[in-house]
C-alpha cells in the first residue's frame, strides 16, 4: 500500500518508535492526574510522542476515574480495548472495572487499599473480596498487587500512593528512570518533594521485574 | 523549538495569548472552563479577562470589545451556546471588527452533561465559520488563524473543542506570546451596528455572499486537506477529532484510500468534489449530527455525482467516536480492501467475572449541599416535588430529592410551572448561588409575580463548585482576583417581591428545620437561603473542624447517619454500630441527625 502520509502538525509530534500505552485508573482525589502528568512529561522530555485523555468535571467527585497515556502515538488519545500494555490501579475494584483495556500478558500494578465508594457504605452494595481479585486478575496478566498507600504513609504521606506505584511502574515503563524522577521534581510542590522521592523509592523496592 | 506536555485547555490558552488577545470572557463549564481559569492566572496578564454571570452576557460583553476593535475571546461549553443563541443569531448579521471567536466546548458522551449537541450545527444555522480541531496542536495553532479569518471577513467565528480536544494532553509546540496591542476605537457605524429592519437586511445579504469566498479561503488553509490516493477507490472525509481517529483505523486496516481532512467550515466543496468524481465509495466519518454528510449529499445530487456515499449508520450519531468503533465501521464498508485479521484480537485476555460495586460521582465529605436534601426530605417528605438544577447539587439525586433537571436556572420557573398546574403535593426546589445568579433570577421574579406556592433552597456556597470552584458576583472576588463586594441574595430576592427569605447556615440542622418548616406553610413563594462554604474551598483555605466519632456504647445501628449518605460514615456490621472515618472534616451534621446522641466532636 502507498503510505498515507500524516496530514496536520503530527509528523512533529515526536518518536514513535516505542509504542507503549497506560491506563492510570483509581478514585477521583486520588491523584490519577499527577500520575498521568508525570509519564507524559516524562516521553516529552524523552522527545517521544505521546497523547493522553483525562476524567475532569463531575467524575471528580469521589467517582471512578481512567486516564489514558499513550506513549509513541500519533493518533488518538484513547487505548483501545485489550491494548494497554500496563496498568497502574490506585484501588483494587478499579483495577478489575478496567481491565478490559489490558492487553493479554499484560502488567497491572495495583494498590491493595481498597477505597469503599458510598453504594457500599450505605448497604446498597457489596465490596468483592480484595484477594479474590487479585486471583481473578491474575489469570491474563502479570499482577503486581502491594499496599501502596502504606508505602506512602511510611514514606511520609498517604497522598503519595500514586507516586509509589510510579516507581513500581517505573521497572516496565519504556522511559528513563532519572528522567522519570526529574518530571516528579518538576511537578510536586519542594515540601513534599522528599515524601514523594521517597515514595518513588519505595515502590520500586516493593516490585520486581 | 519550545515543546511542552500540555491539557488541550491549556494549549487553546496559550493559543490565545500567541494571537494577541484584547479581552477574554466567559462562563464556566466543563469541557471548557480550564481555558479561562488558565488564562486568568497568568502573572503577566496584559489583557482584560472577565468571569461573565452567564454566556449570554459573556457573548455580548466581547461583541462590544470586538466593536471596539479588541481581539475578543468569549468561552462556554456547548449548552451555553443556547443561552447566548440571541445575541449570535444576530452578531452573524452584524459581523465585528476586532477579531471575535465564540469558543463552544462540546461534550459528545455526556461525560459531564445535561445533553449532547453539535455546535457546528450553530455554524450552519448562524452561517458563520467554525473551527473543529482534529489535534490539540491544531487547536492552539487555529486561535491566531481563526482571529485573522475573523478580521479578514468581519465576521464572528465559532470554534468548537470536543471533551476529548479540551480533556486530552500532548506534546505541544509552542509559539511566540503576542503582546495585547490592540488599540480600542469605537468608530460609529449604524448600518453595522444598530440590527433595526433597513440596516440588517442588507447584512442577511453580505452574509451569505461571504460564503464562498471563506470556503475558498478555507480550502487552501491547513484545516481542510486533501489526499488523494492514486490506486484506489475509495475515499473517506472524516471531521474534526475523528479524522484521527479515522486514519488509526484505516492504517490498522491496511486500507489504501483517498482521505479528506475538514476542520473548518464553511466546507471545501472543490475538494469534496474532487474526491466524489475520483472515488466509487466514500465514507464520512464525523461525530455526532451528519453536519457533513448532509452537504456532501446535496453536492452529489447538485452533481449529478452517484459516487455511493455512506455515513450515519453505520457509523453512529450518538456519543464520542473512537478508534474501535471506526475500525469496525470501516471493516464493514470496505469488506473488499480490508485485511481481515487486522480485526480481531488474537488470544483475548479472560477477564475477571466479578460484580463490582456502582462508584458514581457523590456530593463531598462535609458537602453543605447534603445537609440541605437531608431536611428538605424530613420536612417535606418523600412525597413532595423537588425540582433542581446544573451544579453538584444535582449529585442529590442520590439523596431522593432531586426530581427535574433541565437546564440553568430552570428548577424555579418548572417547579412554578408545577405548582400552577394543579398540582396539590408540595414543591420545594434547589438551586446554587451562581445558577441562580445565571438564570435563576428571572425565574424567581417570574414565580413571585404570578404568586406561586412553593419553597425554593438558594444553595449558597459562595463559588461556582462544579466546574473548579470559580468566583461569580457571591463570592466576593472578580475573576483576576480584584475585591468585589458581594451581591446580597436576600435583597435581591426581596427586591423582586419575596415576602419570605430565611438564610441559615447549613450545618445548624435545628434551624434548618425550623426555617423549612415555616417555608413550607407560607402561602406564596418562599425562599430559604441554606449557606456554608464549599467544603472543598473551606479547606484549601485553611478552616479546619474537629472531627466526630461514633460512641459504640450509644449507637443503636439505626444507620439513621448512614443513610446520610457522607463518605465519612460507614456501617461496622460485626458490631452493628456506625463508624465515622479519618476523612471526617467536623460539619457535625450527623451529631445532629443522631437520634441517640452517640456521635460527638473529637476535642483537641
Amino acid at each position: 500500500m502507498s503510505e498515507n502520509k500524516y496530514f496536520g502538525s503530527v509528523p512533529n509530534a515526536g518518536k514513535t518508535d516505542v509504542k507503549y500505552d497506560v491506563v492510570i485508573c483509581g478514585v477521583g482525589g486520588q491523584g490519577a492526574i499527577l500520575a498521568s502528568d508525570i509519564l507524559g512529561r516524562a516521553a516529552v522530555a524523552e522527545g517521544r510522542a505521546v497523547q493522553a485523555a483525562e476524567t475532569h468535571g463531575m467524575a471528580q467527585r469521589g467517582g471512578s476515574v481512567e486516564n489514558h497515556v499513550r506513549i509513541g502515538s500519533a493518533y488518538g488519545s484513547l487505548i483501545p480495548k485489550g491494548g494497554a500494555d500496563l496498568m497502574i490501579a490506585l484501588e483494587p475494584a478499579e483495577a478489575v472495572r478496567y481491565a478490559h483495556l489490558m492487553k493479554n500478558g499484560g502488567v497491572i500494578i495495583v494498590n491493595t487499599e481498597p477505597v469503599y465508594p458510598f453504594t457500599v457504605t450505605t448497604g446498597k452494595a457489596e465490596y468483592p473480596d480484595v484477594d479474590e481479585m487479585i486471583e481473578a486478575l491474575s489469570v491474563s496478566f502479570s499482577v503486581k498487587a502491594f499496599n501502596a498507600s502504606a508505602a506512602a504513609k511510611e514514606a511520609g504521606g498517604e497522598q503519595a500512593a500514586n507516586v509509589v506505584l510510579i516507581g513500581a511502574a517505573s521497572h516496565f515503563i519504556p522511559l528513563q528512570e532519572q528522567t522519570v524522577i526529574d518530571c516528579i521534581k518538576a511537578l510536586v510542590p519542594p515540601k513534599f518533594l522528599e515524601v514523594n522521592l521517597k515514595a518513588f523509592d519505595s515502590g520500586k523496592q516493593s516490585v520486581s521485574k | 523549538m519550545t515543546k511542552e506536555y500540555m491539557l488541550g485547555n491549556a494549549a487553546i490558552a496559550r493559543g490565545i495569548r500567541e494571537a494577541g488577545v484584547g479581552v477574554v470572557s466567559g462562563y464556566p463549564g466543563t469541557p471548557s472552563s480550564e481555558i479561562v481559569d488558565i488564562l486568568r492566572a497568568q502573572k503577566d496578564r496584559d489583557y482584560y479577562l472577565e468571569w461573565s454571570v452567564n454566556e449570554k452576557v459573556a457573548v455580548e460583553v466581547a461583541i462590544g470589545a470586538a466593536f471596539a476593535g479588541a481581539r475578543s475571546i468569549v468561552t462556554m461549553k456547548h449548552v451555553g451556546l443556547n443561552v447566548a443563541a440571541d445575541p449570535l443569531m444576530t452578531v452573524c448579521f452584524a459581523g465585528t471588527k476586532g477579531g471575535l471567536i465564540i469558543l463552544a466546548a462540546d461534550d459528545p458522551s455526556f461525560h459531564s452533561s445535561q445533553n449532547e449537541q453539535d455546535t457546528r450545527r450553530y455554524a450552519q444555522f448562524a452561517q458563520i465559520p467554525c473551527f473543529d480541531p482534529a489535534t490539540l496542536q491544531d487547536a492552539k495553532d487555529m486561535i491566531a488563524y481563526a482571529f485573522d479569518f475573523s478580521e479578514r471577513f468581519e465576521t464572528p467565528v465559532l470554534f468548537r473543542p470536543t471533551t476529548r480536544i479540551s480533556h486530552g494532553k500532548s506534546s505541544i509546540e509552542l509559539g511566540e506570546i503576542k503582546p495585547n496591542a490592540n488599540q480600542a476605537d469605537f468608530v460609529k457605524d449604524p448600518s453595522r451596528m444598530v440590527m433595526m429592519p433597513n440596516f440588517a437586511r442588507p447584512r442577511h445579504t453580505a452574509s451569505i455572499e461571504r460564503q464562498k469566498p471563506m470556503a475558498e479561503d478555507l480550502e487552501k488553509s491547513p484545516w481542510n486537506v486533501l489526499e488523494l490516493c492514486d490506486d484506489s477507490e475509495i475515499g473517506v472525509i472524516s471531521s474534526g477529532i475523528a479524522s484521527v481517529y479515522a486514519k488509526e483505523a484505516l492504517h490498522a486496516l491496511g486500507i489504501n484510500a483517498s482521505f479528506l481532512k475538514i476542520t473548518a467550515y464553511p466546507m471545501p466543496d472543490n475538494l469534496i468534489l474532487t474526491l466524489l468524481r475520483k472515488c466509487a465509495k466514500v465514507l464520512i466519518v464525523e461525530e455526532l449530527e451528519p453536519v457533513v454528510e448532509e452537504h456532501v449529499r446535496i453536492l452529489a445530487q447538485q452533481n449529478q455525482i452517484t459516487t455511493e456515499i455512506i455515513g450515519k449508520n453505520p457509523v453512529p450519531r450518538v456519543n464520542e467516536l473512537n478508534f474501535e468503533i471506526c475500525r469496525d465501521v470501516m471493516a464493514s464498508v470496505f469488506t473488499e480492501q480490508a485485511d481481515s485479521p487486522a480485526r480481531t484480537v488474537s488470544n483475548p485476555p479472560i477477564l475477571p467475572n466479578i460484580a463490582l460495586p456502582p462508584r458514581p460521582p457523590a456530593l463531598c465529605i462535609g458537602c453543605s449541599h447534603r445537609s440541605a436534601f437531608q431536611v428538605i426530605k424530613e420536612v417535606f417528605g418523600k412525597n413532595a416535588i423537588f425540582p433542581s438544577d446544573i451544579g453538584c447539587y444535582t449529585l442529590g439525586i442520590h439523596s431522593g430529592a432531586v426530581d427535574t433537571t433541565i437546564c440553568m436556572g430552570a428548577s424555579i420557573s418548572i417547579a412554578s410551572g408545577i405548582a400552577h398546574s394543579g398540582e396539590k403535593k408540595a414543591i420545594c426546589c434547589t438551586i446554587g448561588d451562581s445558577t441562580f445568579l445565571h438564570t435563576g433570577v428571572n425565574s424567581l421574579m417570574n414565580a413571585v409575580y404570578n404568586n406561586a406556592k412553593m419553597t425554593v433552597a438558594i444553595l449558597d456556597n459562595r463559588i461556582t463548585a462544579m466546574t473548579g470552584h470559580q468566583p461569580n458576583p457571591n463570592t466576593g472576588s472578580t475573576a483576576v482576583g480584584v475585591d468585589s463586594l458581594p451581591v446580597s441574595l436576600e435583597t435581591i430576592c426581596a427586591a423582586v417581591g419575596t415576602r419570605f427569605i430565611r438564610a441559615v447556615d447549613a450545618y445548624d440542622y435545628e434551624a434548618l428545620k425550623i426555617a423549612f418548616r415555616e417555608a413550607k406553610n407560607f402561602d406564596g413563594v418562599s425562599v430559604v437561603i441554606v449557606q456554608q462554604a464549599c467544603a472543598i474551598v473551606a479547606r484549601k483555605a485553611g478552616v479546619r473542624r474537629n472531627p466526630f466519632a461514633v460512641l459504640p456504647e450509644k449507637c443503636k445501628g439505626c444507620r439513621k447517619c448512614v443513610n446520610f449518605g457522607c463518605p465519612a460514615i460507614g456501617f461496622d456490621k460485626k458490631d452493628a454500630v456506625a463508624v465515622v472515618n479519618s476523612q471526617c472534616i467536623g460539619c457535625g451534621v450527623c451529631a445532629q441527625i443522631c437520634p441517640f446522641d452517640a456521635i460527638c466532636e473529637v476535642k483537641k
